[in-house]
């Protein structure tokens, strides 16, 4: 049995075949796709063929409203990411490092973590009424708490032997706390901030369920109801290549930041 | 006075929801100035413990420690230490990595880089100075783990199994290196080690400690000549010395395996 064959665990593949195995998936799908349409063999009420997602993309272009929607639907994903980034970072770095900290903040994330944000909803609504404010806010607990778990375990994780290290050269608390805890965490918060952007966009829908007037979201679940799957189609694919480019921009920005750390 | 004085020290761990371990018993030790000591011992009797005390990482549960007389507390640039770890800031340069120390004193970054490019010469790390830790071998990030700590001219320098994790040619050759350097700063050094050949061929003076809890079981004087070199593992000195430390640590690792 050759053990370099392609179908090895861990065994490195040429990329021409990794990228053509990637485009035949994509190519398998889309094929599908025009059957089921074009074939005949589901109505448009429950798929819509290609080209119509097509139009209706060009359509509302030409109107603008794909572009408030999208515009609507960043201005939350981005705020709600911003607040969750800017207080898990720092909040978490000193949950993973300082036992007094992870005894403070332990119990009430372990709590959180299993809620479900949409049934948080009505209380949001209740307390900070139905604007744009109640969304972020579902963006916010959305990726804050598991933000703060993933980040916590970052600092966790820096070398016990790193920490005592700066100590033998001379520094003090502070110092090992700002010049080493803080540089070790910064690749596996990149990392973390990453893969929770990712979530973030996944949330997206939920945040718009109620009282929405624009956004993606809104777009889909109002399309649901005129049965207009090319809208819904047209919504669900910006949404997968804005999560997509946001992901990009993650990884080049830790390729850029952090020149020195391996990739991951 | 011995430069660096252990008078009974213990050490007793008690984790959470675990037998209470007695690490070191009543150990007593005195490095001379100037003087490479070694300790050599069975995994787990305690030397790592041992290191860290002086090195101030940790606390003594009793017994003193003394430095020049002065009572050890906590940790200090004037013990430096290499890990076995590779334990180089990545997100430094080695220039940068060996200037660490210097600056957090205050000196200025002239005499700062000036110290790390001499010493960067030093461990035969020329045309490195910009490199990240990433793109070094694990040879090349213990040397400049060694640089960086003699950056702060320490009064003793620790280094807790430095070339362990190091293929057996790399560690003969770091050897050579460390006992070059060590004839130039003459750096009194607190060495550890569970190789016998290592242990014989850089110090002056090879403690065999005893299984946990760990003592001093017995310091043996090493009289080889310096400079010593590849020959010196093959000599007739080296050789009676060894089977002495090879006899003693075999009772050890005897009564450690009976538990
Ligand atoms: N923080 C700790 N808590 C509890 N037990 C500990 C702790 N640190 C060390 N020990 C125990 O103390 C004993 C001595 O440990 P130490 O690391 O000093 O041994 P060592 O001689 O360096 O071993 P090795 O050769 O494997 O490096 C071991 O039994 C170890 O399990
Ligand atoms: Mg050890």
């Amino acid at each position: 049995m050759a053990i370099r064959s392609v179908l090895a665990p861990k065994v490195e593949i040429p990329r021409s075949l990794y990228l053509g195995l990637g485009a035949a998936s994509v190519a398998v799908i889309l094929a599908l796709w025009c059957l089921l349409t074009y074939g005949g063999i589901t109505p448009p009420d429950f798929l819509a063929a290609p080209h119509l997602v097509v139009e209706a993309g060009i359509h509302r272009l030409s109107t603008g409203s794909l572009i408030d929607d999208t515009e609507a639907s960043l201005t939350v994903i981005l705020a709600g990411f911003f607040f969750a980034s800017i207080l898990s970072v720092p909040l978490g770095i000193l949950m993973g490092s300082f036992k007094v900290v992870e005894a403070l903040i332990e119990p009430i994330t372990g709590f959180m973590r299993y809620i479900p944000v949409s049934a948080l909803i009505p209380l949001l609504i209740l307390w900070i009424g139905i604007g744009v404010e109640e969304k972020i806010m579902v963006i916010f607990l959305g990726t804050f708490f598991q933000q703060l778990i993933l980040i916590s375990d970052v600092s966790a994780r820096v070398s016990k032997d790193l920490i005592d290290c700066s100590y033998t050269l001379g520094a003090s608390r502070r110092q090992v706390i700002w010049r080493v805890l803080l540089p070790a965490c910064m690749p596996g918060v990149m990392d973390n901030l990453r893969v929770t952007m990712g979530w973030a966009w996944t949330y997206l829908v939920v945040a718009e369920l109620v009282a929405a007037n624009s956004g993606l979201g809104y777009m889909i679940l109002n399309a649901m109801r005129g049965l207009f799957t090319d809208v819904i189609l047209l919504g669900v694919f910006t949404i997968g290549i804005l999560g997509l480019i946001t992901d990009m921009i993650f990884k080049f920005a830790r390729r850029w930041l952090l020149p020195w750390s391996a990739e991951f | 006075m011995p430069h660096l004085d252990l008078q009974d020290v213990t050490v007793r761990f008690a984790p959470k929801r675990k037998p209470e371990v007695l690490a070191l018993d009543r150990v007593s030790l005195a490095v001379e100035d100037n003087m490479f000591s070694v300790i050599v011992g069975p995994s787990g009797c305690g030397k790592s413990t041992l290191l860290r005390l002086v090195a101030g990482l940790q606390e003594p549960t009793s017994g003193r420690m003394l430095l020049d007389g002065a009572p050890i507390v906590g940790p200090s640039a004037e013990r430096g230490m290499v890990f076995q770890s590779y334990t180089l800031f990545p997100w430094l340069t080695v220039r940068d990595n060996v200037m660490f120390g210097p600056k957090l004193k205050g000196q200025s970054a002239a005499e700062a880089g000036r110290i790390a490019d001499e010493l960067i010469a030093q461990v035969g790390l020329r045309g490195f100075e910009k490199s990240y830790p990433k793109e070094l071998s694990g040879g090349m990030r213990q040397r400049v783990a060694l640089a960086r700590a003699l950056a702060n001219d320490p009064r003793i320098l620790l280094m807790d199994e430095p070339f362990g994790a190091l293929d057996s040619q790399t560690r003969q050759l770091m050897q050579e290196l460390l006992l070059s350097i060590w004839q130039k700063h003459r750096k009194t050094v607190l060495f550890i080690t569970h190789d016998i050949d290592e242990a014989i061929f850089l110090g002056d003076v090879v403690h065999v400690m005893t299984a946990r809890p760990g003592r001093i079981k017995k310091s043996i004087p090493i009289d080889i000549l310096r400079p010593r070199g590849i020959d010196t593992l093959t000599s007739e000195a080296f050789m009676s010395l060894k089977r002495q430390v090879l006899g003693l640590m075999h009772e050890e690792a005897v009564i450690a395996d009976r538990g």
